[in-house]
């Protein structure tokens, strides 16, 4: 199937929605945090810190959900994995998070992380140094995800794995990782993850205002990440990347190296994947290796299928209702919410093959006029 | 004149009475002993018990009741009961004499006859001399079996005196082992005891195993526990040789786990094979059409409590039928829509298996069930003491296969297998020549769901039965598919076996949750450097 993308061939186009978008984004955060830290408690205007978290963590899945549309939506790399690199680089963030507790933790040890001293471990494992370094762990955060990243995406772009194939050895991927991580012998805490973090950068992780700056810092990262992308994709090497998308062999034939832009690309999306783990962990307090199950990564492209794929505000949109629709429907239906995240995939993927966007565009009325007026005659 | 036929008929009248009587006899002896034992003083038991043993194997269940401390007798009519204690508190008597069935009781309605370790140690002898010349050879050879892991002296002198009459080959062959590992130990002469290694060679035992470490340790001082040579020497090889045999049965051990998890590996990506091989369809439920099969087999149990032995049976063809149907629906109402977009198609079938799950969570509860096994699937064929192999394996092994060569039959012979050949390789083509497509489509789908709900039945026997039962093959049955070659039944088999064996082998070097790594990792490589497995397509359908 060819895909057009007008959006795309017209940059005046892009750059609007991209606008828009980041009005909105820049509005509702300037809004919330003012809303939540000046405003006093009583009042009707107030934004309780919770819903702070619950719109932090949103903007960090959009973050994620952005990742998998640039790889999925304008090279047609269906990743299962992503999930993966989330966690990753949400663990680097927790082994920071983890080293800061100190003497804090119940067992009070001044540099082993609890689970270590219960586990009857005497000393730090080698890939713990270094860890108490906030920088350290951020250039953690990039390089550990990219690496896996580079190697995953050399060796199954090189020898031309594509499409299902891709989709089910990166599902693959996740799958090892977590039962790898579900070990205790791993020495990233086994089941339980890690969690009981106390503060960041000598902050404290509950205050209001930790809370707000990490809502903030994670808006700023998708308003980043969000003009990079349009960036990279509006550049040359873009128009590439869409080129591979519609038509691999030819764009190979004409002389281009598909595979190094694959790579590349990958390599990207997997460090915005993995920068939005890194600031999701301190939001929610915890990681542990369930963020690595392939239902996780598999959702992510739900988000995306859902807001419309190849438009990065459809990414970003698809996240924030779909997880704002979980939230909502696991508080009142628990057991219903498979129900209807089964429903989203099949009706998204049947009825909406452009997601929730396709619905704006006018070409599926179109398209629905068309079939009325053939039954009619 | 004594007619001689008189006389023997006489004889035999004689005979008949003497032996009822006898027979009578003996029983009114046994049941006075018995009745001896209520309210009996400690000091009297031995003397009783003594007597027990003319009565044979009929004392057996009293006496273990006796040894296991659970022997009471009841205070209103002193009848003597074995008593286990309920989860109530109250007491289940079993009427150890006559079978009678007489219900719970209350500890202040029994008293317990007590025993001590002297007495024990009688009832011990007592058991293993009427087992050890028990009619039955079975009770006999299990009695030499447990009596080897327990050689003291006492054992050792019935152990003899029973090698004098017994008959049996294998219970003679046993006994002389026991015997000779007494030799080993304690005899003087040297010439015994190599004999005793002789004997002793290459079985496999683990009591032999142990003597001759023992044997061949050094005391405290520092002297070696054997001080002969010739015989440290001997007993050296024997150990060589009998570690080399384990090691040998432990790797055919290894093969066959590796060939059960290759068989239940083939069966939940033989569904597979023909979805995603044939069809070209990703499906992304087929884990759950497992799961569908696993809980008709529980629907079959409980609709049918009676028949355990048959249920299962039944549970096959409805399996299919349950998760073929299903199959169809998926394809009719989902998948057709999604033709020649595979990525898109892989999403609807998750989102499908979501709501299968969620559909048997709400109906069955997220709680796993058990399918009971029949009879006939549990126990194992034991081969010799280090080598056995479990039934339920054994016979999902052959079930696999056979499901496998059904479903190639189905392809290569029938009407239906020749038009799915002929729309897998060119759909058009087909279609022009009246192949009813979407029909056959439908019905391919159906047939690879059905075989995976008849893999569900298969996996009711191992493991419990769970909405997330599917969840954990589906990885794994995608691995198969790929490893083995899309579109080749034959590459999924030689695939489910390579991978089954790979990972028991790997299993003793990094334990269960590596390998599963390792064969991960393994196989992600693999696709790079082979993309299309083991036994790629060939020809023009292949792009």
């Amino acid at each position: 199937m060819m895909h057009h993308n007008r959006e795309v061939a017209r940059g005046d186009n892009f750059q609007k929605n991209g606008r828009i978008f980041l009005i909105v984004l820049f509005g509702v955060t300037i809004y919330a945090s003012f809303c939540n830290l000046l405003v006093p408690d009583d009042s009707i205007f107030h934004v309780s810190t919770y819903t702070i978290t619950l719109l932090g963590k949103y903007l960090c899945f959009a973050l994620l959900a952005l990742s998998v549309d640039v790889v999925w939506g304008y090279c047609g790399i269906l990743s299962l994995g992503h999930g993966a690199f989330f966690a990753l680089g949400g663990y680097t963030m927790g082994m920071y998070l983890m080293r800061q507790i100190g003497e804090r933790g119940v067992y009070g040890h001044p540099i082993l992380p609890d689970f270590m001293v219960f586990l009857n471990w005497k000393e730090l494992p080698w890939f713990w140094y270094g860890f108490d370094s906030f920088g350290f762990a951020m250039l953690m955060t990039l390089v550990v995800p990219s690496v896996l990243a580079f190697v995953f995406g050399w060796l199954a772009f090189r020898s031309r794995v594509t499409g299902v194939y891709l989709s089910i050895i990166t599902q693959a991927m996740t799958y090892a990782l977590m039962l790898a991580f579900f070990r205790n012998e791993m020495g990233f805490g086994g089941n339980n993850g890690l969690t009981d973090f106390k503060d960041i950068l000598g902050f404290d992780l509950q205050s209001d205002k930790t809370r707000v700056a990490l809502f903030c810092l994670s808006a700023v990262a998708l308003a980043m990440a969000y003009l990079l992308s349009q960036l990279i994709l509006q550049s040359r090497y873009g128009r590439v990347v869409l080129a591979i998308r519609d038509a691999e062999p030819r764009t190979r034939s004409i002389g281009f190296k598909t595979e190094n832009y694959k790579v590349s690309l990958f390599v990207y999306s997997a460090a915005l994947a993995a920068i939005a783990g890194a600031l999701y962990v301190p939001q929610v307090g915890i990681i542990n290796p369930g963020e690595f199950s392939p239902l996780n990564s598999i959702e992510i492209v739900v988000w995306v299928s859902v807001g419309g794929r190849a438009t990065l505000y459809g990414a970003v949109a698809g996240a924030v209702l779909v997880n704002y629709a979980k939230t909502k429907f696991t508080a009142e239906f628990p057991d219903e919410w498979l129900f209807a995240l089964g429903a989203l995939f099949v009706g998204t993927t049947v009825l909406l093959p452009k997601g929730l966007r396709g619905l704006f565009d006018g070409k599926q009325w179109r398209n629905l006029r068309r079939g009325v007026e053939k039954k009619i005659t | 004149m004594n007619h001689p036929w008189r006389n023997s008929s006489r004889l035999i009248t004689f005979l008949v009475i003497y032996v009822f009587a006898s027979l009578c006899l003996a029983d009114e002896e046994f049941n006075v002993n018995v009745k001896q034992l209520a309210g009996a003083k400690l000091r009297a038991l031995p003397v009783i018990v003594a007597k027990l043993e003319s009565s044979g194997e009929r004392a057996l269940p009293l006496l273990r009741a006796m040894l296991d401390g659970a022997l009471y007798y009841r205070k209103s009519d002193k009848r003597i009961v074995a008593a286990y204690r309920t989860g109530t508190g109250d007491f289940r008597l079993d009427d150890l004499l006559q079978g009678l069935d007489l219900k719970v009781a209350s500890k202040r309605e029994i008293k317990k006859i007590v025993v001590n370790n002297r007495l024990r140690g009688q009832i011990r002898k007592i058991i293993a001399r009427i087992t050890l010349t028990s009619k039955e050879r079975v009770v006999r050879e299990l009695a030499v079996d447990n009596m080897l892991n327990d050689l003291n002296k006492a054992n050792i002198a019935l152990l003899r005196a029973v090698r004098q009459s017994e008959k049996d080959g294998d219970i003679l062959s046993k006994l002389d082992m026991a015997i000779a590992l007494d030799d080993l130990k304690h005899n003087d002469s040297r010439q015994i005891r190599l004999a005793a290694i002789d004997i002793i060679d290459g079985r496999l035992q683990p009591v032999v195993l142990n003597t001759l470490n023992s044997l061949l340790d050094m005391d405290a001082e520092g002297t070696p526990v054997e001080n002969d040579e010739e015989v440290r020497k001997r007993a050296l090889a024997a150990r060589e040789f009998i570690e080399l045999k384990i090691s040998f049965y432990e790797v055919l051990q290894r093969i066959f786990y590796g060939l059960s998890l290759g068989s239940i590996l083939l069966l939940i990506a033989t569904g597979l094979a023909i979805t995603f091989g044939v069809m070209g369809v990703i499906n992304m439920a087929h884990g759950e059409l497992i799961m569908l099969g696993a809980y008709t087999a529980y629907v079959v149990q409980l609709l049918l409590p009676g028949s355990i032995e048959y249920s299962i049976l039944v549970a096959i063809p409805l399996a299919f039928t349950v998760s073929g149907l299903c199959g169809i629906l998926i394809e009719r109402y989902v998948i057709r829509y999604l033709r020649g977009r595979p990525l898109e198609t892989l999403l609807a079938t998750f989102g499908i298996s979501l709501i299968l799950q969620q559909t048997v969570r709400s109906v069955f509860s997220p709680l796993n069930r058990q399918v009971i096994s029949p009879s006939w699937l549990s126990g194992s064929l034991e081969i010799n003491p280090v080598f056995s192999l479990t039934y339920n394996r054994l016979y999902i092994l052959a079930f696999a296969i056979i499901v496998l060569l059904c479903l190639q039959l189905v392809l290569k012979k029938t009407k239906l297998g020749l038009q799915v050949r002929a729309v897998s390789q060119n759909r058009a083509m087909a279609r022009s020549m009246g192949v009813r497509t979407e029909r056959v489509d439908a019905l391919t789908f159906g047939l690879g769901a059905g075989v995976a709900g008849v893999a569900g039945v298969a996996l009711s026997q191992l493991t419990n039965v769970g909405p997330n039962l599917g969840q954990a093959y589906i990885v794994d049955s995608f691995m198969v598919v790929v490893f083995g070659g899309v579109g080749n039944l034959w590459g999924t088999m030689v695939g489910g076996f390579t991978l089954g064996i790979a990972n028991k082998f790997l299993e003793p070097m990094t334990g269960p949750v590596l390998a599963n790594i390792f064969v991960l990792i393994f196989i992600i490589l693999f696709i790079q450097k082979r993309p299309s497995g083991l036994f790629p397509q060939r020809g023009r359908a292949t792009e």
